[in-house]
């Protein structure tokens, strides 16, 4: 039968990690699976893997010097409708940026030295409203099983798409009030089943420490602002997770969205996007998903490097965030009726394969 | 019964990198530091069995390729999340052009 027509049959899935899919995909030899990299000579990978602090200074210094003049200003401008444009941009560049500072010091590749690295990733966590520990383990399981179904508790794009849920997302409504109940879970000692299974337990002590201090702050923000009877102690703390996340909701969606589950092959379950400057400046350069799923080692600012060594294997990248979304949209529309549906990446003529590549039996 | 064995060439190796090294069913990482020293570990990071030979050496560490870990080759120290297990270390000493690997078989 050919696999096109198996697919027309395929089921919902659980998505869960303690599911009967978490057991299926180490049946199958998905958990914890081999890799397709495309070869690239050693000399020329030490080169992209070198280690500096300067890029990394030079971006941060101006990322946070424009979260503290935009802050400035937006305090200064309060009550003053001025105060709406400086604070459309302080919400991006507290929320949106956050994101990606939080992704590449999590890798600790960002800056050479590490306990930088641990600085900016604990106070990019905080500003997006996650315990460190939990989501480095998170993100590293998110990297040992990429969008495998029941091993990676980072899928965005579960099948059929909870297209509600995303739309409310663009505004942070439904991930602001979850990560808030959560670091509330976590300030009590609990974790849940799926965190049990990827945290250590040497580990889990701190995602309690961690759930008390950043829940602390954020409801100090919200006392503040009852009692000052103003905004903007919310509007500064917090309250960019729902005005400012709008830029990492269009372009970080584009990572993963609508592609394979259940491949050990990055070119067919990730994305890679061009974009301009600006994006690549608040994203850090995480448009080249690709690469930086077949090599973590590689810093942010050498990614643009790596993709050219790369994309001779590897599908086109798309040419813009906009026509990535010209094909997530029909994708995931058309999965609201057919879970199983997803974008089959082609691979140019002459592209490397796993030695026994496994199939996307659920796309 | 302890052994010394070869492991690669002392060419074999660029400064402030690593090779991989088989031997016996096992594998192993042989390291050449950016003082000209040479170090032995295990080939696996404890964390999730990635080959270290396909990491990043960067003065006395060892990068993991797949999630980042870091030990310290020299001693075997994990150097924190999400590497908590210290790694193997074997006793490694130079013989002319040859780099020798101390083995019990």
């Amino acid at each position: 039968m050919k696999m096109s027509s198996l697919l027309r049959f395929a089921t919902n899935r659980d998505y869960s990690l303690v599911g009967p899919e978490a057991a299926r995909a180490i049946e199958k030899g998905l958990a914890n699976g081999e890799w397709y990299k495309s070869p690239i000579p050693r000399k020329r990978l030490k080169e992209l893997m070198a280690r500096s602090d300067g890029p990394a200074l030079r971006d941060t210094a101006i990322w946070l010097g424009l979260i503290l003049v935009f802050g400035g200003l937006g305090i200064w401008l309060w009550g003053t409708w001025w105060a709406v444009p400086v604070f459309a941009v302080y919400g991006v560049l507290y929320a949106s940026a956050a994101d990606s500072r939080w992704h590449e010091c999590g890798h600790r590749t960002a800056f050479r030295t590490v306990w930088i690295n641990d600085v900016v990733y604990a106070l990019a966590s905080f500003l997006m409203l996650r315990s460190p520990t939990a989501w480095r383990w998170s993100h590293t399981r998110h990297h040992t099983d990429t969008i495998i179904v029941g091993r990676d508790p980072e899928i965005a794009g579960m099948r059929p798409p909870q297209l509600i849920i995303m739309v409310l997302n663009i505004v942070g409504l439904v991930n602001v009030p979850q990560s808030l109940a959560t670091l509330a879970r976590y300030s009590l000692g609990r974790l849940n089943a799926e965190e049990l299974d990827y945290i250590p337990e040497m580990e889990r002590w701190r995602v309690q420490v961690e759930g008390i201090v950043i829940l602390g702050i954020h409801v100090a923000a919200i006392v503040v602002a009852i009692g000052t009877w103003s905004l903007l102690p919310v509007v500064l703390i917090g309250g960019p997770n729902i005005y400012g996340i709008w830029l990492l909701w269009w372009i970080g969606n584009t990572q993963h969205l609508g592609l394979a589950e259940d491949v050990l092959d990055h070119r067919l379950d990730a994305r890679t996007v061009y974009m301009n400057p600006v994006f690549r400046f608040i994203y850090w350069n995480m448009n080249y998903h690709v690469e930086h799923h077949m090599y973590p080692m590689v810093p942010y600012h050498a990614l643009k490097a790596l993709h050219e060594e790369v994309k001779a294997d590897c599908p086109p990248a798309s040419p813009s965030v906009m026509a990535a979304w010209r094909e997530i949209l029909p994708t995931i529309l058309r999965q609201l009726g057919d879970p199983s549906y997803f974008i089959k990446k082609q691979l140019p003529p002459g592209a490397g394969q796993l030695p026994e590549r496994v199939e996307a039996t659920h796309g | 019964m302890a052994e010394w064995i070869r492991a690669c060439g002392v060419d074999d190796i660029d400064t402030e990198d690593v090779v991989r090294f088989d031997h016996g069913g096992r594998t192993f990482a042989i390291y050449r530091s950016p003082d000209d020293k040479f170090y032995a570990t295990d080939g696996h990071c404890t964390h999730e069995q990635a080959h270290l030979a396909d990491g990043f050496v960067m003065d006395s560490i060892i990068e993991c390729p797949k999630h980042n870990g870091r030990f310290d080759y020299r001693t075997g120290a994990a150097k924190g999340a999400p590497v908590c297990v210290n790694l193997a270390t074997y006793p490694v000493r130079v013989d002319g052009d040859h780099v020798l690997i101390e083995l019990t078989v």
